[in-house]
């Protein structure tokens, strides 16, 4: 189990700020070790976020996102007190669900 | 000093938020819709721009200013560049985000739904000194902004 994300969620307008940093190694499976064997790929594929029970970010990501990846989005007609819920899985099945409020 | 009975609530509610998050990875309560789109093999795979947009379905995308596309002009670290994209295109329902010369152009797509404004910041990986594209979907159109971003060190490793 990978650890927890970070997400931070606060009213900017009106539209509610959602910024997420996940934790992952995010390995491109073109990197070599120190011995010269290939690190297999690992990497988060799909990303969903839900504001306030619905479902407002659909993502897919590749290898070419930085490790420890962040992502804001804006989420208009959220509301202070919605929550929050974000979900990654990646290439080997492992995922992860983290939740936050609306500040 | 006087107790603060807010703390206490605060304090209660995180212990119970702790106990559900714990049933949550016991597997007892599914959280609700944690269910993504599939992962779109053949376009993350694709290894140049023109064989990711088809499989993205984007096919040749029109030149649009209302795409607003951020990138740094030099990207000191390639393991690390800023991208912010925000789409002023009425209806915008995706946006990817490609980089020309990267082993695989695609990096990220994400699709807005339920007043998500069609907006992302991101931090990608560039291997090289590429063009860096935005890609957004209005309606059955497909739109496109283009900047170069020279990159000092690769970000792919090696």
């Amino acid at each position: 189990m990978a650890d927890p994300m970070k997400i931070r969620a606060s009213m900017k307008g009106d539209a509610a700020e959602v910024r997420i940093l996940m934790s992952h190694a995010m390995e491109t499976g073109q990197r070599k070790d120190a011995a010269g064997n290939t690190v297999p790929a690992h990497f988060i594929q799909t990303i969903t976020i839900d504001v306030g029970g619905k479902r407002v970010v659909d993502g897919q990501i590749g290898t070419a996102v930085a490790r420890n990846p962040v992502f804001g989005f804006k989420i208009k007609g959220a509301k202070a007190g919605d929550k929050v819920v974000v979900n990654w899985v990646d290439n080997k099945g492992d995922k992860r669900t983290d939740e936050a409020t609306v500040a | 000093m006087e107790m603060n009975p807010a703390r206490r609530t605060v304090l209660r509610g995180a212990g119970s938020l702790g106990a559900l998050s714990a049933l949550v990875l016991a597997g007892v309560l599914k959280p609700t819709a944690v269910y993504a789109a599939d992962w779109n093999k053949a376009a993350f795979e694709a290894k140049d721009t023109p064989a990711a947009l088809k499989g993205l379905g984007a096919g040749s995308p029109a030149d649009s200013k209302d795409l607003v596309l951020k990138v740094p002009d030099i990207a000191e670290n390639g393991a690390v560049v800023p991208v912010d994209v925000v789409s002023n295109i009425p209806n915008t329902t995706s946006i990817a985000i490609l980089v020309d010369k990267n082993p695989t152009a695609l990096t990220c797509l994400y699709a807005f739904t339920n007043g998500a404004l069609p907006e992302v910041s991101a931090r990608i990986k560039m291997g090289q000194t590429s063009l860096v594209r935005a890609v957004a979907k209005a309606g059955d159109k497909y739109f496109v902004a283009q900047k170069e971003c020279k990159v000092t060190v690769g970000g792919c490793g090696g």
